[in-house]
């Protein structure tokens, strides 16, 4: 065509008006940290394996989780999901159901099969740990994985300590716990069971071990002073929930008293109730001060266990307890009133923690003990060169989580330690709070909620009470989850530059800026959902 | 073939015959039987794969002519008068972005007053819009400038006006040869624009233009109407082998050569006065005449070849630059600089006055003798005009002057198209 | 039937793109191979609304024109910032004329193709004409109104920022009440833009009683892209009146471009609707309804609202406007109520 001149032009030529020169600040992409992630215990890359989960992708999603974590569905039903709480979904609607999934994944993985990856080389070292419960097996699997030799001795006669001694299997079904420590054991780790270590450093002598992982827990029942009568029967919860792994179930008589607030003490009175009793929970506080977790007391009492708030045991006798009524004082202590009441009790349990047995530390040098637990550095090392420790037995809060993240840490820098070199996580980016989101986007989804067993079979079978969520509802709960903080490729950057200076580079490979256009507006950082995208200054 | 038809009817067929794909219509006297014909033809078939669009206004009529135009086709629309005014920036913008549009203009006065009468204020008011201008003297020649406008328009890629008298030629009955279709098509081939909006070549027309580059646009609209100036002779030669007429080409003399005295008019009053010429060679006078075909661009070189050997030059004009004087006059007389010759502007025949050939004996004879003003308003009321300027000077409120006036000359209303 | 978002899948239909979405249900502008019809290298402002919303529209009328497609455009910004000699942001057949007259441009364009399509000369093309609010409301009216009329076969769309601003942000009949411009300062008895003035022109296209009218802002994409494909399926005379948010003009952060649009939808002030033949055919509904004040603050063009003594007044006059679109068009779901 023979164009009359600068009247008509060719077509997208302002290619050659580079306007990136306009620009006082430009965007960045970035990898912020979700709440979630940052809360968990066990350290999940939450949000990561949620994001293969909502394409539906489950065995990819199993796979990113256990690289953190080898029990999803063991973490699906027992822990307490503190990211939830924390989880940004929260100030929209409801968080979401990330336990709930994770149990979908961990079954899944089950019912299908999927194998954990096995080390890609020996490292030649060899390590001891020390308990088989969740912190020592997450320990294992870590440093299977890299590549170490690993033996563990365990007390008890079976995997999975107080996983199996005392989580109740209506809560945690005991084909589950055993699949998934199988899991870990077919990556080649060599368990000894029954095998109590006394002393720990003639055991590592014995057995060449470079290191060792101390995972012991607390076994140890507290006791309470109280007057007894002879014929008085108490007996201490974890010794009762320990007994219910025998062949010989305990009797407890039908009235049976709970004395204690933790989650050990629901756990007792809800077992007690399915052995046809009818427990009684005696605590010295009010509901609200009580440890145990708000959703396992509701589950109780929906069961029709029923509770005595303020009050303590002062006397037990064969059938009956002395019972005083207490007051909160302002700092919220309970104080005795000096008011009596006698109730009736074939048997009480004291639920009431546990100290752990430090028996086979004993004479260890270099050690820090305080309040009854082990003291260890941040790299998880006790105070002995090459002795790590996790779980109950050390300064921190006491659950499965907990532990388990305690054993991969320690896995790590043993690793690290074995080759002389420190460990060093990478450094924590930034939090992608809830401010740096743009709600807006996402769509309206409350969540999911996961089926119970109906109430009946509830009180008096050992059936595992809380569903999990079948295939479609496990894909809309993953599909809640806003990705915070990391891009999950929704195009809005790409949509809403009016510069058209996003470069979309293909599904899993996210966007680039083009900096030849970009004017430096902040639409992108502004109109990214999940705060992927930051504005810096430019420098001039 | 031969027909005794109305003016506007003639020029409608003769549109038909260029094979017109969008014509664009909104009425205004006295053009109105121009689209009238042509809209009738579209729908009755006569004339096939054409749109007929009636708009809403003439700024929209030029409007949707860029538009078609710009996408490629052959387009056409009319008016006069307001309005080529209301169409004004339209007017300007298709020949900036170079669209062969052809356009009628059956010229008329310019209100207020409102007036529906010929004179050439419409068409002369455009003059600088980059419009190629050409006037007609006859309905046949009306006729045949439509078909030559359509092939110069898209040869050189510049709209084109065809001038014609209102009511006297668009409402006359004359006899006109009107040629074959066959004719038209070997003459005018199918219309291959320059640029076009094509999805296949996308382009970007009607870019804006700073400092850098105007000027260089604006020579270039100027370079293409002096290369027009060059096509329009050959066209008109073009033109008579295939239908055997001198029609169109830039100016046209008659009996100049040996004249001292040379009018210089256009449009349909060349005709009555040469019969005033033929009349007053008869009686001995050396008067001839040159009537200007192609007013834009303007044939400088032809006017002057013409009047070189003349010693004086009556420009008889349908106009009036308010203030000045002549329009065309200001024209010939940059083509006559440093010619010693006696120059007259005649402004005559505003809003359908009668030219008749009495008052133009008695003017070109009073320019023979040399007693002609510079500037002369033939046939003007002094009386009523005088009467008027006093009672301006008396009175400041003396109401609207045109109306005053008509009721000085005992008209009382006047009907208006 | 309006736009219906998807509420699922994480973000639904809220995001440009949604990677779990099947492919034929993700917006044009997530694909990576749209058209770019408005090229990088223009000189809008940073965070043109107008041009935002210009690559959207035209986008989509790519889409659904399969690249079949030419456009007229009115004088202002998007002309402007698009087209400077050397060089042109536009892919596709485009071409200004004037400021006042585009639709009719757009009809001549139309019956061009329509002849040429029947000589077998060029296949089916569509036209799209667009201009701003003053290029539309005001000096391209007439013109608009004749091609409504004729119905010629024009996805006309207007991208309204509220003013005339290439000319330096002064008062069109689009311009809200209250708001500053440069012809109607924050000073006098009644600052800012005088309330009973001005006219919302989808409302005088369906009186037209054209084939389609729609309403859309740069902040719903996948509405806005719904309502073109729409328009591009039905012949004859169509209407698009697109909100743009102008950072320069509004007196606003360039990086809230969207979200006021969005606001402007969220309070009622703008609504987003469809009509067919002159009916109400579908609202895009409130989602997350919010006072004026969230929409209003945003903006200097409103400053002298939120002064010292802050206009009470006027800020109920502007509530109570978008309380009235909000029930005249149904807004708000019966549920959200
Ligand atoms: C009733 C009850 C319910 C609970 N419910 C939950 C719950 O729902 N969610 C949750 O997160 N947490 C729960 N907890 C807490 C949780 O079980 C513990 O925090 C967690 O099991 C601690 O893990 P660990 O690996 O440190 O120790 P443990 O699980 O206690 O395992 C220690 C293992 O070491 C073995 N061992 C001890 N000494 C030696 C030795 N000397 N040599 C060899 N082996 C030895 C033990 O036999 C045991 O198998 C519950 C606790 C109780 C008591
Ligand atoms: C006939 C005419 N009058 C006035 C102008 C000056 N003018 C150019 S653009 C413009 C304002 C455009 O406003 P709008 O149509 O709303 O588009 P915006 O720039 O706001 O996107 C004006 C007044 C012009 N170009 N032509
Ligand atoms: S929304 Fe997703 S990424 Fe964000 S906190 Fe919740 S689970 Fe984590
Ligand atoms: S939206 Fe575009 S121009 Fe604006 S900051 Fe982001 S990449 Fe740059
Ligand atoms: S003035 Fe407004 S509409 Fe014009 S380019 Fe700037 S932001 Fe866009
Ligand atoms: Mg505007």
């Amino acid at each position: 065509m023979e164009k009359p001149f600068a009247i008509t032009l060719d077509p997208g030529s302002s290619l050659a008006n580079h306007t990136g020169s306009w620009r006082t600040s430009r965007p960045v992409y970035i990898d912020r940290l979700p709440p979630c992630n940052k809360q968990c215990p066990a350290g999940e890359d939450i949000q990561g394996w949620l994001f293969h989960a909502e394409s539906g992708d489950y065995e990819s999603a199993w796979r990113h989780l256990t690289r953190d974590n080898p029990f999803p569905a063991i973490m699906g039903r027992v822990c307490y999901h503190s990211c939830e709480g924390v989880c940004n979904r929260g100030q929209i609607d409801a968080p979401v159901g990330i336990n709930s999934v994770e149990r979908f994944l961990g079954d899944e993985a089950l019912k299908l099969g999927w194998k954990l990856t096995p080390p890609s080389s020996e490292s030649g070292k060899n390590v001891l740990v020390v308990g088989a419960g969740p912190s020592g097996m997450s320990a294992a699997y870590h440093l299977r994985r890299l590549g170490h030799s690993v033996t563990v001795f365990e007390a008890g006669p079976m995997l999975g300590g107080m996983m199996r001694f005392g989580i109740p299997k209506y809560r945690l079904p005991r084909d589950v716990l055993e699949a998934e420590m199988q899991r870990v054991v077919d990556l080649g780790v060599k368990v000894n069971l029954n095998t109590k270590v006394d002393n720990i450093l003639n055991t590592m002598q014995d057995g060449k071990f470079d290191a060792a992982f101390l995972a012991v827990g607390a076994h140890i029942g507290k006791r309470a002073r109280i007057p007894a009568g002879d014929a008085a029967k108490i007996v201490d919860a974890i010794s009762l929930l320990r007994s219910m792994e025998g062949e010989e179930k305990p009797m407890l008589g039908r009235r049976v008293v709970v004395y204690g607030g933790g989650n050990t003490a629901i756990d007792v009175a809800r077992t007690a109730k399915r052995m046809g009793a009818e427990p009684l929970i005696v605590y010295r506080r009010t509901r609200d001060k009580m440890p145990a977790h708000d959703f396992e007391m509701e589950e109780a009492i929906q069961e029709g266990i029923m509770v005595k708030w303020l009050s303590t045991i002062t006397q037990a006798e064969e059938s009956s307890l002395t019972i005083e009524k207490m007051a909160l004082d302002d700092k919220g202590f309970p104080q005795p009133t000096g008011e009596f009441e006698t109730i009736e009790a074939d048997s009480l349990v004291l639920a009431l923690g546990q100290d752990v047995d430090l028996g086979l530390l004993d004479g260890v040098p270099g050690l820090e003990v305080t309040d009854g637990v082990v003291k260890v550095a941040p790299n998880m090392m006790t105070g002995h060169p090459g002795i790590f420790a996790g779980g109950d037995m050390v300064p921190a809060e006491r659950n499965v989580t907990v532990g388990i993240g305690h054993g991969k840490q320690a896995a790590r820098h043993i690793d690290a330690w074995l080759r002389g070199e420190e460990h060093v996580p990478a450094p924590q980016h930034e939090v992608a709070n809830f401010e740096k989101l743009n709600p807006w986007y996402y769509a309206d989804a409350p969540k999911t909620v996961r089926p119970m067993l109906d109430i009946i079979r509830r009180q008096s079978t050992f059936d595992e009470v809380q569903g999990g969520l079948d295939e479609s509802t496990a894909l809309f709960e993953a599909r809640r989850c806003l990705s915070c903080g990391n891009c999950f490729e929704c195009d809005n950057c790409y949509g809403v530059c009016p510069d058209n200076a996003v470069i979309k580079l293909g599904p899993g490979k996210r966007f680039e800026f083009n900096y030849d256009y970009c004017k430096g507006c902040g639409m992108c950082v502004a109109e990214c959902p999940c705060g992927a995208i930051k504005m810096e200054a430019e420098e001039i | 073939m031969l027909k005794q038809t109305e003016g506007s009817h003639a020029v409608a067929e003769a549109v038909g015959l260029c094979r017109p794909e969008v014509i664009c219509a909104y009425p205004i006297s006295p053009q109105t039987h121009i689209v009238e014909g042509l809209g009738e033809m579209v729908k009755s078939g006569e004339v096939t794969d054409c749109e007929f669009i009636n708009v809403e206004s003439e700024f929209a009529a030029m409007s949707v002519a860029i538009g078609s135009s710009a996408t490629g086709a052959r387009t056409y629309t009319a008016t006069a008068s307001q309005g080529i005014l209301f169409m004004c920036e339209a007017v300007y913008n298709a020949s900036g972005l170079g669209l062969p549009i052809v356009m009628t203009v059956a010229n008329r006065a310019i209100g207020a007053p409102i007036n529906i009468w010929n004179d050439h204020t419409d068409a002369l008011s455009q003059r600088d819009s980059g419009w190629i201008q050409l006037f007609a003297e006859t309905n046949q020649e009306a006729l045949d400038l439509h078909i030559l406008a359509f092939k110069l328009a898209e040869e050189v890629s510049l709209p084109v006006m065809v001038c014609m008298d209102g009511f006297i030629l668009t409402h006359a009955y004359e006899r006109v040869d009107v040629p074959t279709q066959e004719q038209v098509d070997a003459f005018l081939p199918p219309y291959e624009p320059r640029q076009a909006l094509d999805p296949t070549d996308p382009v970007s027309i009607g870019a804006m233009v700073g400092p850098e580059a105007f000027s260089e646009v604006r020579y270039l609209a100027h370079a293409k109407q002096m290369q027009a100036l060059e096509l329009i002779p050959k066209l008109a030669a073009q033109f008579k082998t295939i239908f055997g007429r001198d029609s169109g080409g830039l100016t046209h003399s008659y009996l100049t050569d040996d004249a001292e005295t040379i009018v210089v008019a256009m449009g349909s009053i060349l005709g009555t006065i040469k019969d005033v010429v033929d009349e007053m060679r008869q009686a001995g006078e050396k008067i001839g005449v040159l009537g200007i075909s192609s007013y834009r661009p303007f044939p400088l070189d032809n006017v002057r070849a013409a009047l070189q050997n003349a010693k004086r030059v009556v420009v008889l004009e349908k106009s009036l630059a308010v203030g000045i004087g002549g329009v065309v006059s200001t024209d010939v007389r940059m083509a006559m600089s440093g010619l010693q010759l006696e120059g007259h502007t005649v402004v005559a025949g505003l809003g359908g006055r009668a030219i008749t050939m009495k008052s133009l004996h008695a003017l070109f004879a009073k320019a023979i003798r040399g007693e002609l003003e510079r500037l002369t308003f033939l046939d003007l009321d002094w009386d009523v005009v005088n009467k008027q300027l006093e009672r301006e000077r008396t009175t400041r409120r003396s109401g609207p002057a045109a109306e005053s006036m008509l009721r000085d000359v005992g008209v009382v209303a006047a009907r208006i198209g | 039937m309006s736009f219906q978002p998807v509420h699922f899948y994480q973000t639904g239909t809220f995001t440009v793109g949604n990677r779990l979405l099947e492919p034929s249900e993700r917006s044009v502008q997530a694909n990576i191979q749209r058209t770019n019809s408005l090229n990088s290298g223009h000189r809008a402002c940073q965070g043109c609304g107008e041009a935002l919303g210009a690559r959207y529209a035209i986008d989509a009328a790519m889409n659904a024109a399969r690249g079949r497609l030419i456009a007229a455009n009115a004088t202002g910004c998007l002309e402007v910032f698009s087209t400077p000699y050397p060089e042109t942001s536009w892919q596709i057949p485009w071409i200004h004329s004037l400021f006042g007259n585009t639709a009719a441009v757009a009809t001549g364009i139309a019956a061009a193709i329509k002849v040429k399509k029947h000589k077998g000369e060029m296949g089916d093309v569509r036209v799209v004409a667009q201009g701003g609010d003053g290029g539309t409301t005001d000096i391209g009216f007439g013109c608009l109104s004749g091609m409504f009329e004729r119905n010629d076969d024009v996805l006309y769309i207007c991208y309204d920022n509220g003013g005339y601003m290439n000319t330096g942000v002064q008062r069109s009949s689009a311009t809200p009440p209250a708001a500053r411009t440069a012809t109607t300062m924050p000073v006098g008895p009644e600052p800012g833009n005088q309330f009973g003035q001005g006219k919302f022109v989808p409302a005088i296209a369906m009186a037209h009683e054209i084939p389609y009218v729609a309403t859309a802002t740069v902040a719903d994409l996948r509405d806005l892209e719904y309502k073109v494909t729409k328009a591009m399926g039905i012949r004859g005379a169509r209407y698009i009146h697109i909100l743009v948010p102008c950072p320069l003009g509004w007196g606003a952060a360039s990086e809230d471009t969207i979200l006021l649009a969005r606001l402007a939808k969220e309070t009622g002030i703008f609504p987003v609707f469809e009509a067919e033949n002159g009916e109400v055919t579908g609202t895009l509904k409130i989602r997350r309804k919010q006072p004026v004040e969230a929409y209003l603050q945003r903006q200097k063009r409103y400053a002298h609202l939120f002064g010292k003594k802050p206009a009470v007044e006027t800020i109920a006059r502007l509530q109570a406007a978008a309380d009235k679109n909000i029930r005249k068009y149904g807004l708000l779901d019966q549920e959200a109520n």
